[in-house]
């Protein structure tokens, strides 16, 4: 009798070299399927298990999973780019010109780059609305609610110091207006400005800076902080469902002893 | 000593979802049992895959998007050339339309500033937590207290000439007013959707509201010197 697919692969699971690879082994049980999760340094930042109410698209809209989604292509397509990008006046707009007519599927790897930023700043605003309007930063999870806030701030930027890397004018006035900003802070404006952008105006060191930000420091601390967000889920009892909420469960267990059957 | 047993024992009865479980209570401890009773699936695979299918879906359509429209690039960046208007990302167009009303030192720094920190503090004030409707106690002093706050806002953004983000004000303003004025027992299920809404949610609305028409008016309707222009009119 010829072995179906599901078989090839539990032989393959099977195997030594697959063994030594990932710690769990072979099966389907209830078990085996935990230590998959638990047993993995990525995986084991989620629970085993997820309340079968939050699969629903109503529950979530998956924004937060999209999110991470935008960053893995932005990761993905970002890197092929900075192989064809020298983040020096005026070779960066020499590049992406090539990127634009030279480089092979150039095009699309810049268009997919900018797209999925804008993407992932709307999915990032529009997850944090539909958790606040879920109630969902409620104790104990209001740490991971500000771990959420930084990781706003943290997308904002990104895709702000990226907007200055093609170095064309769209690139440096719209730096220009933004830096601009931070000259009203009182006292220390100057400062800050100079700070920034490594002179009094956008130039030369103020591309080399944002490239350091947009490619190096920004992403490790967005990885750094989606790790912690992405644990504490876990570690606050799963995504929030309010009616299985300890508070919500003694509410109703008051209310049905009193008579009443049920709050929500 | 009639009794010598220091214990009772109970065992859970849903063997089918969870391993059984034999608890034992001593006489001197209370035991507070966690009632959780609901559904769960595991992890891997439904939910990873799930969460795959949805970020491939995503991928797709940016896939593309990308294919039929190239992002765009211009010139040369020449700091002797401004063009009119230079605008800033859209995510910050709400911010540049603020600024075109109010000193940057208050447009730039002081709003955004207070916005992240609003933001921030949300979990940790009671207001936040509780769901109750806002109008549903304490009636007349809260009318009072809104009538207050929504006039001097209102005042302040007529007084700077900022009637986009006045109109989005008046509007929840209006809505806060018909759910003073509608019971959670309202034959209309609108009204008493209002009425059960709490203060959180009114003020993270309006929040919104201005969000989305502010961005919107920078985005799609400002033209050279910032001036008012319709989108297909170009600039």
């Amino acid at each position: 009798m010829a072995k179906t697919i599901d078989q090839y692969f539990d032989d393959l699971r099977g195997t030594r070299v697959w063994r030594s690879i990932f710690r769990s082994g072979t099966g389907s049980s209830t078990l085996k399927r935990a230590l998959a999760i638990q047993q993995n340094v990525f995986l084991h930042l989620f629970s085993t298990k997820v309340r079968t109410r939050m699969l629903s698209f109503s529950a979530t809209w998956y924004l937060g999973t999209l999110t991470l989604g935008t960053f893995l292509i932005l990761v993905g397509t970002g890197i092929p780019l900075m192989l064809y990008y020298h983040p020096s006046v005026p070779q960066a707009y020499a590049d992406t010109k090539d990127l634009q007519f030279v480089v092979s599927s150039g095009i699309f790897l810049r268009s997919l780059h900018r797209w999925s930023a804008h993407a992932m700043v709307f999915l990032v605003f529009a997850h944090m609305f539909k958790v606040f309007y879920r109630g969902a930063y409620r104790t104990p999870r209001e740490f991971n609610w500000v771990i959420g806030v930084i990781l706003l701030l943290i997308t904002l930027l990104l895709s702000y110091t990226g907007y200055l890397l093609p170095w064309d004018q769209l690139a440096y006035w719209a730096i220009t207006v933004g830096s601009n900003i931070a000259s009203a802070v009182p006292v220390m404006g100057d400062k800050i400005h100079f700070m920034l952008l490594g002179g009094n105006s956008v130039n030369a060191n103020a591309l080399l800076r944002f490239y350091v930000l947009h490619c190096m420091i920004l992403p490790l601390a967005a990885m750094f902080f989606v790790a912690v967000h992405f644990w504490r889920i876990r570690k606050d009892g799963g995504l929030y469902a309010h009616s299985s909420e300890p508070a919500t469960l003694r509410a109703n267990a008051t209310m049905e002893t009193a008579g009443v059957k049920e709050v929500q | 000593m009639a009794d010598s047993k220091d214990f009772t024992a109970g065992v859970d009865s849903n063997a089918k979802k969870s391993p059984r479980r034999i608890v034992f209570i001593t006489r001197r401890t209370s035991a507070q049992v966690k009632a959780e009773t609901e559904d769960q699936v595991q992890t891997f695979p439904e939910v990873l895959f799930r969460a795959a299918v949805a970020i491939m879906t995503l991928a797709v359509a940016l896939v593309w998007i990308s294919l039929i429209f190239n992002a765009p690039l211009e010139g040369l960046a020449d700091p002797s050339h401004t063009p009119n208007p230079a605008k800033a990302p859209w995510y910050f167009l709400g911010l540049q339309e603020m600024l075109h009303y109010f000193p940057p030192v208050v447009a730039g720094v002081l709003v955004p500033g207070l916005v992240v920190m609003a933001l921030i503090v949300i979990p940790y004030f009671r207001v936040n937590i509780e769901a109750e409707g806002f109008f549903l106690k304490d009636r007349q002093r809260r009318l009072r207290i809104f009538y207050v706050v929504a006039g001097l806002l209102c005042l302040l953004l007529i007084w700077r000439d900022v009637y986009a983000a006045l109109v989005p004000t008046l509007i929840m303003a209006g809505l806060m007013l018909l759910a003073a004025q509608s019971s959670p027992q309202s034959p209309s299920a609108f009204r008493r959707y209002l009425a059960a809404r709490p203060l959180s949610y009114w003020v993270m609305t309006w929040f919104l509201f201005e969000l989305v028409v502010l961005t919107a008016i920078g985005t799609f309707f400002r033209g050279p010197g910032w001036a008012w222009v319709l989108p297909w009119q170009g600039s």
